[in-house]
């Protein structure tokens, strides 16, 4: 009996090598092991053993049968390693294809530069104030120093719908609107954005409608060098720590001292360039301390407190910043403009 | 103001300091200069020669040979095409070896088989604007002075060796509308002395008294407070000297003779526009300055006849107006080639009249311009002297005795009073008391110390800007240095910054629209009237609003203020699908402005809307997806999340309507639940057929609401729920309900009737089909029901469902599908 357990060990190992896939070796594994495989077949004649030999053949048995079932797992766990990667192979696909984009939009340039802006601020301690668009000629002109017949209202023609009664050329009016609402409680400090319009005839470089953002501060000891200190304190913000600014004496009628404001070229740091016409310095920024009047218009006394402002245009500062041509593609909404900004 | 350097050395020593560097200096002084181009453009060795002889040249028609002596030893052969020349004539000889501006180079040549050793030059090939020169000279060649020296360099005799300041002159400067000014600052930044004009001292006395001839009124004297006049007794009308001539073509000024140039000269040298007046056409030597009468006219020096306003300064003699005061002069009395006698104006007219007249008659002028922003009454009398001693050596004339004036000559100085702790307390700095002392000296401005480092200082007349504290310390601070002050971080207290409720609201919102695929666009507020009394039920037509006019629009396209903000939307749409980007989405949030009142007395109301649009596809076709078209449910889908961060889902309801414009089927009102009631905030929908067609559109989803109405109702508090511990149980339910009942009916009238135990409820799925019938349709509804505190139970939940399915049967008189 031990010689045919050991015949049947010899062979099945045998055919077992020359298995070739997994049914084929489904029907080895019943035909040997299952219960009415040979195994089992020569186990039946177990009952005629006597008592010594019984476990010595159990034992062979045994052995035969786990050296059938290694050999059968081995080769399984290769059929199922193959069918495996045949699956996987069948399921490759073209990586290169492109994605499913979640197509998602933008805010517009403008905006993406005026929150930029504004955020630098309100990280100052500033608020935001806003006022209306329509204005009167009081906020617009009379209250920031500008009479009737002042030679610097040439400076900002504007769209009057009546005689009081305009399109804000600026917004500073903002700045009043803000010192009146402030009761005159100082430190205030606000930042003023918004549309403003002018009658210019549309061009490359000039847009009757375009977007300021003006800022002032008002409070008991406010020094020019104050002015200086928050400008570099933005500027850095905005363009990166080495940006210098540079102020140059300039006209305002609703500031005294004026000045305009150039900051290092931010494309070649100074360098000179293309876009700062080799002086390394471009202009963004006008600014100066609050006229008394406009102090007093504001409902503050000029001998109590000081002030300063500053207002820039957001359209130069966003070509500037993306070296756009034309100020017109901002608002033409052409998606194809609309759709490049969409950096951090 | 274009300020020649050459002739700014007149008044100030400025060896070692180059045009460019005095540019830099005054640039950081406060007076801005754009450009200092240099009047040569590229001239090299071209000289003024005679022309001795002059034939015809044998074989060509237009062209002369010509015998030039050029002050080089011997005469030259030269061809030269240009009509003009004449033997005897002095014009400018480029020799060979010249050079003239584009970079030609003068070379020996044969022209014609003719030997020409040169070239007789015009203006225009000297780099001249020909526009600029006297109208005799703006053709052929430039016809030189007969005393001119032979042989001398052109950029001498043209005074092209030189170069000119581009003064960008900011409203409160107009004192450097005037090369004195211009001198004062030059003066003021380098610390050099001012050698200034002192014409009184050259005046020479004719024995009669011009008080004699011209008699002067100002009936006005609210708009002239000085006027004063010279009379010039026999002139020989003439060419101005050349140096004059060049000066003035330097300065941008065409020279015309010599009476109207020295007028021209000496505005530009002080800052006062003077007039000339032919004393023969001056009826009764009279001069009035007075407001026109209705009716009057007069035709100025350009050959306009002006039909002139009641609110219009006039110089008027005995009879008639004879110029617009500040503005113009008229043609009855210019001074032509047969004046003799001159009357010479020099006064003050007040510049809102002058900028009013001028603008109104579109007549701007060197002289308007510098009336407008007021002249200098110290320099009134001044000026008209130096004219007068002018007039008396280069046109031949005789200055009669005094100066007729009327009005005042002088006005109170503004004294201002300054001091120390102030100029440093103000600018953050510490300039010592020295420094400022300095200063005033440098400004020319009289400072009286008053007080240890307090001073009292007199401004000078020609410095009309300055009236307070503030701007002395300006004056301190430009030429203390800008660059001087230090930075500084500001004292006090700190404040915070955040944005308010309505602020962090449009940013939230800009956000999710764009992370709904939707761009933002930025329009015109200021739009044609078609587009502004589109969708009544948005533009405020409703409310009684008409659109707002601008009382001078540029265009039609631009001529009313904004009332809705969709019509710009469908413009960009078009404007995007007519350049093939054909899927739009966009969105915009800006104000529109609404006023009941015609005319308006007090300011519009300003609301601030977002606006949005979808066409096209929302999913474009790609190598392994189908395209979709965008509808309804995607407008409204994302009005749906919006309003969900915003908190506001429960409180805004959708409601069919037919707002026109829109398309009637497929439109909801949405409505704000708010204080018991609700308010109206605005419309989504699909545009109506009509308008895409208009538009050139296809189907297009759009919707505008009002912000306002949301702001106060944001809730932007997030409370925590507990998760829910017990299972809840779903029942689904299909009926079938006539096609006209609404979703949103059949849900809300669930949530009445299943009571606490229902969490949602919502449908699943519309059918409509022929099995249907085209009345009615069938909805799939899902329901959730769960307790927070324990798990239901069968009974309890069918009895639920079974009220759900009365109430739908009853109102609805919905079947339950099986």
């Amino acid at each position: 009996m031990k010689e045919r357990l050991e015949g049947l060990r010899g062979e099945a190992l045998e055919r077992l090598k020359e298995v070739s896939d997994p049914n084929q070796l489904n029907e080895l594994k019943v035909h040997y092991l299952g219960k009415k495989g040979q195994l089992t077949e020569i186990l039946r004649g177990m009952g005629g053993l006597s008592a010594e030999e019984r476990p010595v053949i159990g034992q062979v048995a045994n052995e035969v049968r786990a050296a059938i079932e290694a050999v059968i797992a081995e080769k399984q766990e290769a059929f199922d390693r193959e069918e495996t990667a045949r699956r996987l192979r069948s399921e490759t696909i073209d990586v290169t294809l492109p994605g499913k984009k979640r197509e998602t939009g933008l805010v517009h340039p403008l905006t993406k530069v005026t929150q930029e802006i504004e955020d630098i601020f309100l990280g100052m301690g500033y608020s935001i104030a806003e006022g209306p668009e329509v204005e009167t000629d009081f906020y617009n002109f009379e209250a920031l120093n500008l009479p009737k017949n002042h030679p610097a209202r040439d400076m900002q023609d504007s769209f009057y719908l009546t005689d009081d009664i305009l399109l804000r050329t600026h917004t500073s009016p903002v700045q009043i609107r803000a010192m009146r609402a402030a009761g005159g409680k100082t430190p205030l400090k606000v930042i003023c954005p918004g549309k403003v319009y002018r009658r210019d005839d549309d061009d490359a470089t000039h847009s009757f409608m375009f977007h300021q953002i003006e800022g002032i501060v008002v409070g008991p000891n406010i020094r020019m060098s104050d002015l200086k200190g928050t400008l570099l304190q933005f500027v850095q913000a905005m363009y990166g720590e080495n940006t210098q600014i540079r102020l140059r004496p300039s006209f305002f009628p609703f500031t005294e001292p004026s000045a305009e404001v150039d900051v290092t070229c931010a494309q070649c740091g100074g360098h000179g360039c293309r876009m700062c016409k080799h002086t390394g310095w471009i202009e963004i920024l006008g600014c100066g301390m609050v006229h008394p009047k406009v102090l007093e218009y504001g409902g503050y006394d000029p001998k109590e407190v000081t002030g300063f402002a500053f207002g820039m245009g957001v359209e130069r500062i966003a070509l500037l910043k993306y070296d756009i041509d034309d100020i017109r593609h901002f608002y033409n909404n052409d998606l194809r403009f609309l759709g490049q900004f969409a950096r951090l | 103001m274009n300020v020649s350097y050459q002739w700014l050395k007149d008044y100030i020593d400025l060896s070692g300091i180059e045009p460019a560097q005095l540019a830099e200096m005054m640039t950081r002084g406060g007076i801005e200069i754009d450009s200092v181009p240099s009047r040569n453009l590229g001239v090299t060795q071209v000289v003024a020669g005679l022309v001795k002889t002059k034939e015809k040249h044998p074989d060509a028609d237009k062209l002369s040979v010509c015998t030039v002596d050029a002050g080089t030893g011997e005469d030259l052969q030269i061809v030269c095409g240009a009509p003009n020349v004449a033997a005897g004539l002095k014009v400018p000889v480029a020799v060979v070896g010249a050079e003239l501006p584009g970079g030609l180079k003068i070379k020996r040549a044969k022209l014609r088989g003719v030997e020409s050793q040169g070239m007789l030059c015009s203006a225009k090939e000297l780099g001249i604007n020909e526009k600029l020169l006297p109208k005799e000279q703006q053709e052929g060649l430039y016809i030189l002075p007969a005393d001119t020296k032979i042989g001398a360099s052109i950029l001498d005799v043209l005074a092209l060796d030189d170069s000119i300041l581009e003064l960008d002159l900011t409203p409160n400067r107009s004192d450097c509308l005037s090369m004195l000014g211009v001198a004062y600052e030059a003066s003021a930044l380098t610390g050099r002395p001012l050698t200034l004009p002192d014409p009184a001292m050259e005046l020479i006395s004719s024995g009669e008294w011009a008080s004699e001839r011209v008699k002067v009124k100002i009936s006005n004297p609210e708009l002239c407070s000085h006027y004063s006049a010279r009379y010039i007794r026999g002139v020989k009308i003439g060419p101005s000297p050349l140096w004059m001539q060049n000066r003035l073509i330097a300065a941008g000024v065409r020279p015309i003779s010599n009476i109207v140039d020295i007028t021209n000269y000496v505005m530009l040298e002080y800052g006062q526009p003077l007039h000339a007046f032919d004393a023969a056409k001056v009826a009764g030597g009279q001069i009035d300055v007075r407001l026109a009468r209705e009716g009057e006219t007069l035709e100025t020096l350009d050959g306009k006849e002006r039909s002139l306003e009641p609110h219009m300064l006039l110089i008027a003699d005995a009879e008639k107006p004879i110029a617009l005061a500040g503005v113009m002069g008229g043609l009855n009395s210019e001074v032509t080639d047969d004046t003799v006698d001159i009357i010479l104006e020099s006064a003050r007219f007040d510049g809102g009249s002058v900028r009013r007249t001028s603008r109104q008659l579109g007549l701007r002028s060197e002289a308007s311009a510098r009336f407008e922003k007021e002249v200098d009454p110290g320099r009134v009398l001044e000026a008209l002297d130096r004219a007068a001693v002018l007039m008396a050596k280069y046109a031949g004339g005789e200055v009669l005795d005094g100066a007729v004036q009327a009005g005042a000559a002088n006005v109170e100085p503004v004294v201002v009073k300054i001091g120390l702790d102030r100029i440093n307390s103000f600018l953050g700095t510490r300039i010592p008391s020295l420094e400022v002392k300095t200063i005033w000296s440098r400004l020319q401005f009289q400072a009286v110390e008053t007080a240890e480092s307090e001073w009292q200082v007199t401004v000078p007349s020609r410095r009309n800007g300055i009236s307070r504290d503030v701007d002395l310390i300006e004056e301190v601070a430009r030429l203390h240095g800008y660059d001087e002050i230090p930075t500084t971080p500001i004292e006090g207290p700190t404040t915070t910054g955040a944005l308010t409720k309505p602020q962090a609201v449009r940013r939230e919102l800009r956000k999710l629209l764009a992370a709904a695929g939707l761009f933002e666009a930025i329009s015109y507020n200021v739009v044609s009237p078609q587009r502004a009394a589109l969708f009544p039920q948005l533009n405020g037509s409703a409310e009684g609003a008409k659109p707002i006019p601008l009382a001078m629009p540029m265009s039609e396209e631009r001529s009313v203020l904004r009332t809705v903000l969709l019509p710009s939307l469908l413009e960009a749409a078009a404007y995007n699908q007519a350049r093939k980007t054909n899927d739009v989405a966009l969105f915009e949030i800006a104000n529109v402005f609404h006023s009941d009142e015609t005319a308006l007395t007090k300011l519009p109301t300003e609301k601030t809307r977002v606006a949005l649009l979808l066409t096209g596809n929302r999913v474009s076709s790609a190598w392994n997806r189908q395209s979709e078209k965008v509808d309804f449910y995607d407008a409204k889908g994302i009005l749906d999340s919006v309003f969900e961060r915003f908190g506001l889902a429960d409180r805004i309801a959708y409601s069919a309507a037919q707002p026109e414009h829109f398309h009637p089927g497929r439109t909801a009102e949405l409505k704000l639940e708010r204080d018991g009631g609700s308010v109206s905030i605005g419309y989504v929908g699909q545009l109506h057929p009509d308008l895409q067609r208009e538009f050139d559109l296809g189907d297009t989803f759009v919707a505008e609401i009002e912000l306002a109405a949301l702001y106060d109702h944001v809730d932007a508090s997030i409370k925590y729920r507990t998760l829910p511990r017990y299972p809840s149980v779903e029942r689904d339910l299909a009926v079938v309900v006539g096609r006209e009942v609404e979703g949103g009916a059949l849900v809300a009238a669930i949530e009445e009737a299943a009571g606490e135990l229902l969490e949602s409820a919502g449908v699943f799925d519309v059918y409509t089909g022929e099995r249907l019938g085209t009345e009615k349709k069938s909805v799939a509804l899902s329901t959730v029901y769960r307790h927070p505190e324990r798990t239901l139970t069968d009974e309890e939940v069918t009895e639920a469902h079974n009220r759900v399915l009365t109430k739908l049967e009853q109102t609805f008189g919905a079947e339950l599908r099986k």
